[in-house]
């Protein structure tokens, strides 16, 4: 069978598979659809973390990322790893013993204010519309690729398989389809990873291989030969990368459709263990994403650096070159008229490779059996369609529970909760679905933004608010105004030649740290201001500094997420 | 007021375990793997650089490790203080 028809088949099966689990997990109150019941076991609610972290960019780009920026790939690496260590200390058992729905309803209820809550519900939808627009592109985009639909169907397709789970069961629906996801996902990363792996260094396992085989001194060889910068020294100042680092651990401690997922085990236990599942998970495809990305350039490098031309059009072992040229994602232009490609660190280079390439051709280009060409594209789509549905959740969730139960109307009954949290969810997968065919054109600029903004906000927020008996209603607002305040000046600021369309960034880097890394300083702003500020003005009342105790011992879970 | 003291027992233990944790944590992301990688890169681990290997390997390792190990220890912890769901 060819790829093609292969790819049509685990595509299909897959979509069945989703549709199927959503049905059997459909809810009928709004403890089901917010928090799928709080009956979600530690190690499923671990692989539904871990698909609905790991988004369309995890999977197609975050390889190539590496491939091209070497050493300085691990920003990202340790970034959005390291967060979960922050997550299962300081912020998910606390907040699972606090019980509830939603983030927002822990910062209203702990800072004793209706602002805090209704500011808290708007960065929650921003930040998760921001993140959702990327995921359906990408299903687009994996459906144009791999089977020459157009992207906009592509995009409608998906929304139809997500609404189909998402509006009947909510986050238990989701939960349990993302875990079927995560294995998707997994089984279509490990797979080429473990083949590539073993035909490149006769060691199968890519993370031993990449330390044990010879692939990094290689690589690092003919980069220097071909005059591209190290891929194991850093090219960028110390400072920046740390602050980098720093910001995306916080902020991804601090993405409220993350924290969420906390909220659905059964107990504080569960929420501790859970994490560590998740970033078990996590850590499958992260750590042999570096393996994939330096044996895919090594692999590319070698294959493609002084072929002819002749070859290039010719040759049945180049044909995955040829396909990939008629998607313009690689170029091959004979500049100097020799009749074959050489590459360059210089505009000498005649060869140009797009980054999202590194993880959808390799397998082509290693020769790969179809089968395991075609469940690359089910992955893909696996990994686009979780993080859309974790995110679409939120959005509703903010909207029709934090903003319509709790601030609008709080005597709403169940079953009107309940319709409202399903329509608001549908309205949600329209809007995205209209993002992912017309996206804006800013999407890169404004995800750095969300990371800077739950950093700057969400999490010392939630920090103070378990760790700090003495953060009151005044010194938290202050410090979230200012933190978020410093963080987005500095971001538009930085960024305005993409953002306002200014010629020259309108402010330069603060102290050698640039717009990704900015929200270490919001961060830090955020946490002086707020434990000064408490400090000077009225301690909180005693029922919430007894509140604040409750959180902070696991027994009574249960009992507690019953009010 | 027994319970009282029960619980701020319970509370510094936990507080004690969380800054052990966090100090390795710090040490293998930004210590191993920025502030001193370039140093360690004169080291190697089988054939890669250890402070490239720290930062696109190891930390990573060590951060799953990290988060089963304050499972596991809290598990004991909760009950020597009688808090234990």
């Amino acid at each position: 069978m060819s790829v093609e028809v292969w790819t049509y088949l685990l595509v299909g099966l897959s979509f069945a598979g989703y549709i199927y689990i959503g049905y059997m997990n459909r809810v009928k109150d709004t403890k089901g659809f917010y928090v799928a019941g709080q009956g979600v076991p530690a190690i499923a609610n671990g692989a539904a973390t871990a698909a609905d972290w790991m988004s369309a960019a995890s999977f197609i780009s975050m390889a190539g990322i590496i491939a091209f920026l070497g050493y300085d790939g691990a920003i990202y690496l340790m970034g959005w790893t390291g967060g979960y260590v922050l997550l299962a200390l300081l912020l998910a058992p606390y907040l699972r013993k606090f019980g509830q729905y939603t983030v927002p309803d822990f910062v209203g209820d702990r800072y004793y204010s209706q602002t805090a809550r209704a500011i808290a519900a708007l960065a929650a939808v921003f930040i998760s519309f921001t993140y959702v627009a990327g995921q359906m592109r990408g299903v687009g985009i994996v459906f144009s690729r791999y089977l020459q639909v157009e992207i906009w169907l592509g995009v409608v397709i998906g929304m139809i398989i997500v609404a189909f789970f998402a509006v009947l069961g909510g986050m238990k629906g989701i939960t349990w389809t993302q875990v079927a996801q995560y294995a998707v996902l997994i089984l279509a990363y490990l797979v080429p990873a473990f083949a590539l792996a073993f035909i490149i260094t006769g060691i199968p396992v890519p993370q031993l291989a990449l330390t044990f085989g010879d692939i990094i001194p290689r690589l690092e060889g003919l980069q220097t030969e071909l005059g591209f910068s190290s891929y194991i020294n850093s090219n960028r100042a110390m400072i920046d990368v740390l602050a980098i680092t720093i910001a995306l651990m916080a902020g991804t401690a601090g993405l409220p459709h993350v924290i969420v997922r906390f909220y659905t085990v059964p107990s504080v236990r569960a929420a501790r263990y859970s994490a560590g599942w998740a970033l078990l998970f996590i850590a499958l495809l992260y750590t042999t994403a570096p393996s994939l990305a330096a044996f895919a350039k090594l692999n590319l490098i070698e294959t493609l650096n002084g072929v002819s031309a002749d070859a290039v059009q010719t040759a049945p072992e180049l044909s995955w070159a040829r396909s990939w040229e008629t998607t313009g994602l690689l170029t091959f232009e004979d500049k100097n008229g020799d009749g074959a490609y050489i590459m360059a660190a210089d505009d000498t280079n005649e060869v140009t490779i797009d980054r999202d390439i590194i993880v959808l051709a390799t397998p082509e280009v290693a020769g790969l059996a179809a089968p395991i060409i075609a469940i690359v594209a089910a992955g893909g789509l696996a990994a686009a369609l979780s993080t859309a549905s974790g995110l679409l959740l939120v959005i509703s969730s903010s909207l029709s529970h934090d903003i319509y139960y709790r601030l609008l109307k709080p005597t709403a009954s169940e079953s009107e909760r309940l319709i409202v949290g399903r329509l608001v969810i549908f309205g949600a997968i329209l809007v995205a679905g209209y993002f992912g065919i017309n996206p804006p054109g800013f999407v890169a600029e404004v995800v750095a933004f969300a990371f800077g903004l739950a950093a700057a906000s969400f999490f010392p927020l939630i920090l103070l608010g378990i760790f700090d008996k003495r953060t009151n209603n005044t010194g938290a607002v202050a410090g979230m105004i200012v933190g978020l305040v410093f963080t987005t000046i500095m971001i538009v600021g930085q960024r305005s030649v993409q953002l306002l369309g200014t010629p020259e960034p309108m402010i330069g880097p603060f102290m050698g740290i640039t717009a990704q890394g900015i929200g270490t300083v919001g961060m830090i702003l955020n946490f002086v201001i707020a434990f000064v500020v408490s400090r000077a003005t009225e301690a909180p009342p005693q029922e919430i500094q007894d509140m604040v105790e409750s959180v902070r011992i696991p027994r009574g879970a249960g009992a507690a997420s019953s009010h | 007021m027994e319970d009282k003291s029960r619980y701020e027992g319970y509370w510094k233990a936990n507080i004690r375990l969380i800054m052990i944790l966090l100090a390795i944590w710090a040490f293998v992301s930004y210590v191993c793997g920025i502030l001193l990688a370039p140093m360690l890169n004169n080291i190697t681990l089988g054939q890669i650089p250890l402070g490239f290997w720290f930062a696109q390997q190891g930390s990573m390792i060590t951060f799953v490790i990290l988060i089963f190990v304050y499972a596991k220890l809290m598990d004991g912890i909760d009950k020597e203080y009688d808090v234990n769901e």
